[in-house]
């Protein structure tokens, strides 16, 4: 059992962050690597990437977005509450080093999970600029804690209410344009974010990394459910990934083999209402 | 003689002839028997007579014998045999208190027509060998009761019901006793087999399971899933001429009873050893290393990857197949036995097995085999396309089968297609049915002869309406505009020459392609190695299949003290397999260990 120490709302509520006593995982878990909750011995395991951690305090932060039945279930946690499961760390960590500047993209939730990665970066030595993109004013989330971590850091929205109007891949290409100088871009976000991302980087040349997140159940390599196609082979996200070479990733495919279980989904979510 | 099958099948077997009451000449206890005959010298009505007695069948008949009637009394009978009096004393009637004259028979004389004695050391010759074959040939096998074929499609309980007391008995009565017993060659963990038999015909239920338990730690599941026809039952004598023994279900029955009867008590470890066992993956070879070191007194943890223990025992078989109160009875017993288990810990990632040898004296890896191979064919993407590991987790270990009770969702279709021919692929076909699919094909590149699954499970999915498509292998997956999987275009295919092996392997026909229609697939082709461990152990060997590399007599890997079993060392195999390799890396575990605390004493 894991204990919730503390838990913050964001963005208006639908994005939420834990940190939960786990000092065995936070001993040993790194940048970009994951872990698969099970909140009660009825529920689904869902994975979510750590996105921070205190091997001192024994902590480590989860941030979710509520989209279906147990993450709406996690919301109604509250502090001091226990957890049944957390098997962890999972996936590979992501390939840190000192390489000169580098730009991180982050969309919605993957903004959490970028942190982490982006710290990493900074750590390493890198010159890091952050792209931060949301819908809208209060669905951005991490705004402090980028700031403190990037060089530069910009902001986008879809509407236009905080920083620039419009998508990250608009500040991203200015960059592309005024600097030769970035080593690689890291993206983060909902797919279609790193599909266009990585369509954009392409033609500048610049290695990206982005990070996948295909259904996944055991995260341990186990059953195939998360297989993606890289570089057109069949790769198991949760052992081989989850970070993978942005420009052979085949989104479309991710794309539709996540969307597979929506029906399924809001039954489960009525059945849990009713 | 005749003895036909029906006959025997209608026996009703009961131990005791009718006591009578010769103080108040009263008769109780008396039913309808359905003893066939009784030959032997008694005392009736105050004088020695030579009791040959057979209400039922006529080879005794011509003899003199003197028919029992219902009251009828013996003050005495003697075994042929050893002489002893096979009259209880202990008996009394129940209304005034005399002694009666019950007569204690065993229970393998009840189905055949002879008698022998119970009381210890009797061994009755009554028939010559010869002749006592002749008459088993003749008893059927017994089969297991099973639910209604169109019924149990409906449910997920478990398919065979198990023996009756009576039926293990008849069938344990079919065993010869050989006095060289090739079954026991046959089983991989060389369970007694005669030897528990025998306890089940003297009706020593409780006895028949511990003789089993001494080389088969989970005998309850060994009974179930065991591919019995290519093992023990395969070696058996009585195979020759008729079917053999049905030993896997007579030993399903003995640790069923043990079970239900409550009788499975915890051993006292009396020797407590100072040293510490890390088992890695709780599958069956995992769970047999933990409990033999237990019992030698080490004291044990178990890292296990999923939230629950098992292995493949709960995540893959299901629970018509093998029900989880089982395998969870099991795991409580060795909980109970002293096991301490760490769930949730994917070792090579919280742990990697050097950080494991810094506070444990000797670890097993048993892990399984857990990366499931695809056929790099067009159109495996496509949604509702599964391997077997993903559909049964999903079904058997998250219980999608009770969505939405339970969260994860239920994979469906209406037309499934397998492609497969294991016991994988017929828990998949199986479940598959029971989820409401209309219409179920297992696609199996060979015959029917190289099905690889049980022949138990085979017949249980024809009786379940699963189709069979031999000789037949996916070429494509077609799907819809959704990306769903809508059908396989498959190639057929012949047995060509015999390779190397002496197995004849399937080439295509060229031009022979159709398309099945189907809205969901499961690929049952097997697993490759998983490589957690791998990756944070470079000092641990493979062989050329990528699985670890082990000394055959140990289980000893590359790294000292590092031993490994089951599935990761020798690919998908059997459960019983994966055991019989944790034993032996159990046995050599113990001997090194002892061995280096001997050494270190001395130097002290
Ligand atoms: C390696 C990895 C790391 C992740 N890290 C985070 C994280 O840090 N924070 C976070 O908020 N989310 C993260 N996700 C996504 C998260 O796992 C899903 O949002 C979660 O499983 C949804 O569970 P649910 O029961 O609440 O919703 P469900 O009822 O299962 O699904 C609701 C909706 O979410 C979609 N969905 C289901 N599973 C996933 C999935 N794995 N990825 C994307 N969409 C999905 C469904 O199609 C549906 O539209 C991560 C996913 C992966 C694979
Ligand atoms: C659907 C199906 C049906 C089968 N039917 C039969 C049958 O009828 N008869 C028969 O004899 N055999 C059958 N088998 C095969 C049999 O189950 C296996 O051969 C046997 O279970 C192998 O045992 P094992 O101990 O090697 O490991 P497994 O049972 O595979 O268990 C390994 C365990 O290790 C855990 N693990 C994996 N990696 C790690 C890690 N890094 N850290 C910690 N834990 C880890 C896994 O989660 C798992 O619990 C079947 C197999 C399947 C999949
Ligand atoms: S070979 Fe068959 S008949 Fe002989 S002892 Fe074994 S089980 Fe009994
Ligand atoms: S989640 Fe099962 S193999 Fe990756």
């Amino acid at each position: 059992m894991f204990q919730i120490l503390r838990k913050q709302e964001m963005a208006k509520g639908t994005i939420i962050r834990f940190e939960i006593n786990a000092p065995k995982i936070a001993k040993k878990v790194q940048a970009g690597q994951f872990v698969i909750v099970r909140i009660n011995d009825t529920g689904e395991r869902i994975p979510l990437t750590v996105a921070d951690k205190d091997e001192f305090s024994g902590t480590i932060t989860l941030i979710f977005q509520v989209v279906g039945k147990t993450t709406a279930l996690m919301r109604s946690l509250k502090q001091g509450d226990l957890i049944k499961d957390i098997a962890g760390p999972l996936g590979q960590p992501a390939h840190v080093s000192n390489i000169g500047t580098v730009v991180m993209v982050g969309g919605g939730t993957g903004v959490a999970i970028l942190h982490h990665v982006a710290k990493a970066f900074k750590e390493a030595g890198n010159y890091v600029i952050g792209i931060l993109g949301a819908r809208d004013r209060d669905m951005l989330i991490l705004e402090e804690e980028m700031t403190a971590i990037c060089d530069e850091l910009v902001i986008t929205t879809d509407d236009g209410s905080y920083g620039d109007r419009g998508f990250v891949t608009d500040s991203l290409k200015k960059y592309l344009g005024e600097r030769s100088d970035i080593k690689m871009v890291y993206a983060i976000g909902p797919i279609v974010m790193m599909k266009f991302v990585s369509k954009l980087t392409e033609k500048y040349k610049v290695p990206t990394m982005v990070s996948l997140n295909p259904v996944m159940i055991d995260g341990t390599g186990m059953c195939g459910g998360c297989r993606v196609t890289v570089d057109n082979k069949v790769k198991f996200c949760c052992v081989d990934g989850p970070d993978f070479d942005g420009h052979k990733v085949d989104y479309e495919e991710l794309e539709k083999r996540n969307s597979l279980y929506l029906k399924d989904e809001k039954a489960s979510l009525l059945f849990s209402i009713r | 003689m005749a003895l036909l099958d029906q006959d025997v099948k209608y026996l009703k077997f009961k131990t005791y002839l009718p006591c009578y009451c010769p103080h108040c000449k009263k008769t109780f206890n008396v039913e309808k028997r359905d003893v066939k005959y009784l030959n032997f010298t008694g005392v009736y009505e105050g004088a020695d007579v030579d009791v040959k007695i057979s209400p039922y069948l006529n080879v005794f008949e011509q003899e003199s014998s003197i028919p029992l009637k219902e009251g009828d009394l013996f003050e005495d009978l003697k075994c042929p045999s050893c002489n002893k009096s096979l009259v209880n004393p202990d008996i009394v009637c129940g209304d005034c208190g005399s002694p009666v004259g019950e007569v204690i028979l065993s229970a393998y004389s009840r189905l055949i027509p002879f008698f022998s004695c119970l009381k210890v050391g009797c061994e009755w010759h009554g028939l010559t060998r010869a002749d006592e074959r002749h008459i088993k040939i003749k008893i059927p096998r017994q089969e297991m009761p099973e639910q209604d074929q169109k019924l149990r499609i409906q449910t997920y309980q478990e398919v065979p019901y198990g023996y009756t007391t009576e039926l293990a008995s008849l069938e344990a009565g079919r065993c010869l006793q050989c006095k060289n017993p090739k079954c026991v060659e046959g089983c991989p963990v060389n369970v007694d087999i005669p030897g528990f038999i025998k306890c089940i015909r003297e009706d020593d239920f409780d006895g028949a399971a511990k003789v089993v338990k001494e080389k088969n730690v989970l005998p309850a599941i060994c009974g179930r899933v065991c591919p019995q026809e290519n093992q023990c039952e395969e070696k058996c004598i009585l195979g020759i001429k008729t079917k053999p023994v049905a030993i896997g279900n007579l030993e399903r029955f003995v640790a069923d009873w043990e079970r239900k009867m409550d009788l499975v008590k915890i051993p006292i470890i009396k020797t407590k050893l100072n040293k510490r066992i890390a088992v890695v993956g709780s599958g069956p070879s995992g769970l047999t290393v933990a409990a033999d070191m237990l019992q030698y007194g080490y004291s044990v943890t178990m890292y296990e990857a999923f939230h629950e223990a098992g292995g493949v025992l709960v995540y893959g078989i299901p629970e018509f197949r093998l029900p989880k109160s089982i395998v969870n009875f099991e795991i409580n017993y060795l909980r109970e036995l002293g096991l301490r288990f760490e769930m949730n810990h994917v070792i090579g990632k919280i742990l990697t097995i050097d950080e494991l040898l810094e506070h444990f004296d000797a670890v097993f890896i048993g892990v399984g085999a857990g990366l499931p191979k695809f056929m790099n064919i067009p159109g495996e993407a496509l949604g509702n396309v599964f391997s077997a590991n993903e559909y049964l987790t999903r079904m058997n270990l998250m219980k999608a089968y009770l969505f939405p009770e339970y969260d994860t969702p239920k994979p469906r279709g209406t037309k499934v297609a397998v492609i497969g021919g294991g016991n994988v692929a017929m828990d998949c076909a199986r479940t598959a049915i029971r989820t409401g699919a209309s219409d179920v094909t297992i696609v199996y590149r060979r015959s029917r002869q190289e099905l690889p699954a049980r022949h138990e499970e085979v017949r249980h999915a024809e009786e379940e309406g699963i189709k069979f498509r031999l000789l037949t292998n996916p070429v494509q997956y077609l799907g819809t505009d959704g990306n769903m999987v809508k059908g396989i275009e498959c190639i057929k295919m012949k047995l060509g020459e015999p390779d190397a092996s002496g197995r004849r392997s399937p080439v295509p026909i060229e031009g022979s392609n159709i398309v099945l229609p189907v809205d969901l697939v499961v690929v049952a082709i097997g697993n490759g190695s998983n490589p957690i461990i791998f990756q944070t152990t470079p000092n641990l060997n493979r062989n050329k299949w990528g699985n670890i590399e082990v000394n055959q007599q140990t289980n000893e890997t590359s790294i000292p003290y590092v031993y490994a079993g089951g599935d990761i060392v020798t690919g998908s195999a059997t459960v019983i397999e994966a055991m019989g390799a944790g034993r032996i890396a159990a046995n050599a575990m113990h001997k090194k260990l002892s061995a280096k605390t001997k050494k270190t004493t001395n130097s002290n």
